[in-house]
């Protein structure tokens, strides 16, 4: 199967805790998994991915701990959660490539797919500092930032002159409660 | 009947015309809907990919905000209406991490704050009886593609909204409002809009594939109810031939219904729907 590599096994490279980290951070049984591959033939970024979904579960199962959190499948996943509702053991695997990212950023792994979760950091600092997104600025930084300016332009402009993008951004009353909600969860409670 | 209203940020920006468009209707089938005061962003893809306690405090302050007001809470943006609804499951269900929400938020859960999508309200609490009284301009002619995207309906014991794998809501509403609607596949496909920024390439291929399997379904243009899948579904479309028009269902409720502010809503698309309604005589 193409993305689908084989899972050539290093005893050295076998973290035995990693399943049961996982299982308790997300709330599910990952070794109720005996892939058969619903979904990866349901997912639509399996094309994309350097491990279909039912790898992920497998490398989890096997302790491929290094491996899996530098992948860039885990900061693929569109949460459309496709695989988690034709899951036959009921394995909310959305959920789990949730808290494998979570752990990729706490354990400090270098990230696979690095454009995206700048792309998230730069999301949230503008709710943290407006309480509501702004679309502009989003776009605006993102675009510098990743070097692609052009790419969308035109239909940047378009929306603008349409007026579906307002250039002044607004701020909540209750910017100091959002404040409040990025202090805490950002201490490293991500579960 | 009257409702509280979340309209979340792209409502105020790239989906303008599905923000005047809910309310138009709504007003036409006597809904009212409140805004509910200073509401903040509900964290959208981002908070959930990076941090799970920020994905439920920022929508659990949304619903503080909600439960005081007395009425069910009405969310358009799917992309909101499941984080709001997913907060709500954990608030409900998980009583450590309930309490953990309510001290970083600041609030008491009351757990009877009912959270809904307005294709639920249409169907369930209005009634398709009362929209079919409405029309005045039925959409003879036209064929589309109902578009659901994938969190409307799923997970289904979140969403708890029409069948995940085959939902006919929205079909059953363009029925009533006199287009046609085509049966086909991809329905609940993902379009991938939250990668739409950062891996263009993924997301081009999904969403020429949703708009060639419409096309071939026979479809006109597609119909949807989420901001998000409709501006990536616009801006991301590689399709060949014709661009394929993709409009919010409130849009086609609010052309049949005869609304006059429909025309200005057409008129804010990457792609213009105004040559297609156009040749069938309903613009």
């Amino acid at each position: 199967m193409v993305n689908e590599p084989s899972l050539k096994v290093v005893p050295e490279q076998i973290n035995l805790s990693f399943v049961e980290q996982v299982n308790l951070a997300s709330g599910q049984v990952i070794q109720r998994c005996y892939h058969c591959f619903k979904c990866t033939a349901g997912c639509p970024i399996t094309p994309f991915m350097d491990y279909g979904p039912d790898r992920v579960l497998r490398m989890v199962q096997l302790g491929l701990k290094d491996r899996l959190m530098t992948s860039s499948t885990i900061w693929l996943c569109a949460a459309c959660e496709a695989c988690a509702i034709r899951c036959p053991n009921d394995i909310d695997i959305a959920r789990v490539m949730d808290v494998l990212r979570h752990m990729a950023l706490e354990e400090g792994y270098p990230i696979g797919e690095k454009t995206i979760s700048n792309f998230h950091r730069l999301y949230l600092a503008l709710i943290q500092r407006f309480g509501r997104m702004h679309e502009a600025t989003l776009m605006g930084i993102h675009k510098l930032r990743s070097g692609d300016l052009f790419s969308d332009l035109g239909a940047g402009m378009r929306l603008f002159f349409m007026g579906k993008l307002p250039l002044l951004p607004h701020r909540i009353k209750g910017i100091k409660e959002i404040g409040a909600i990025f202090e805490q969860t950002m201490k490293g409670a991500t579960r | 009947m009257k409702f509280s209203y979340y309209p979340g940020c792209s409502l105020h920006a790239t989906a303008v015309e599905y923000g005047s468009s809910v309310q138009a209707v709504f007003k036409t089938l006597d809904v009212e809907l409140v805004e509910i005061p200073d509401w903040n962003c509900c964290g959208a893809s981002s908070a959930h990919n990076l941090n799970y306690m920020l994905s439920l405090c920022l929508p659990a302050r949304n619903i503080a905000i909600a439960q005081g007001q007395g009425q069910a809470l009405v969310v358009p943006c799917v992309g909101c209406l499941s984080r709001l609804k997913i907060a709500d499951g954990v608030l409900r269900d998980d009583p450590a991490r309930r309490q953990a929400v309510e001290n970083i938020v600041g609030f008491s859960y009351s757990g009877d704050l009912r959270i809904l999508p307005p294709l639920a309200i249409i169907g369930d609490d209005v009634g398709l009886e009362q929209v079919r009284e409405r029309v005045r301009k039925p959409l003879e002619g036209l064929v589309v593609a109902c578009y659901y995207g994938c969190l409307l309906v799923r997970p289904p014991e979140i969403a708890q909204f029409d069948d995940p794998e085959h939902p006919q809501s929205m079909d059953q509403l363009m029925e009533a409002l006199g287009a046609k609607t085509v049966e086909w596949s991809w329905s609940t496909e993902c379009c991938g809009a939250a990668l739409s920024l950062t891996r263009r390439d993924i997301v081009e291929h999904l969403v020429t594939r949703l708009v060639d399997t419409a096309r071939q379904a026979g479809a006109q243009m597609m119909v949807t109810a989420c901001p998000l899948c409709q501006v990536n579904l616009e801006m991301r479309q590689k399709a060949e031939g014709e661009r394929f028009p993709v409009l919010y269902f409130t849009e086609l409720m609010g052309l049949a219904f005869g609304l006059e502010e429909t025309e200005r809503w057409l008129g804010q698309h990457l792609v213009s729907p105004l040559p297609l309604l156009q040749s069938l005589s309903l613009a």
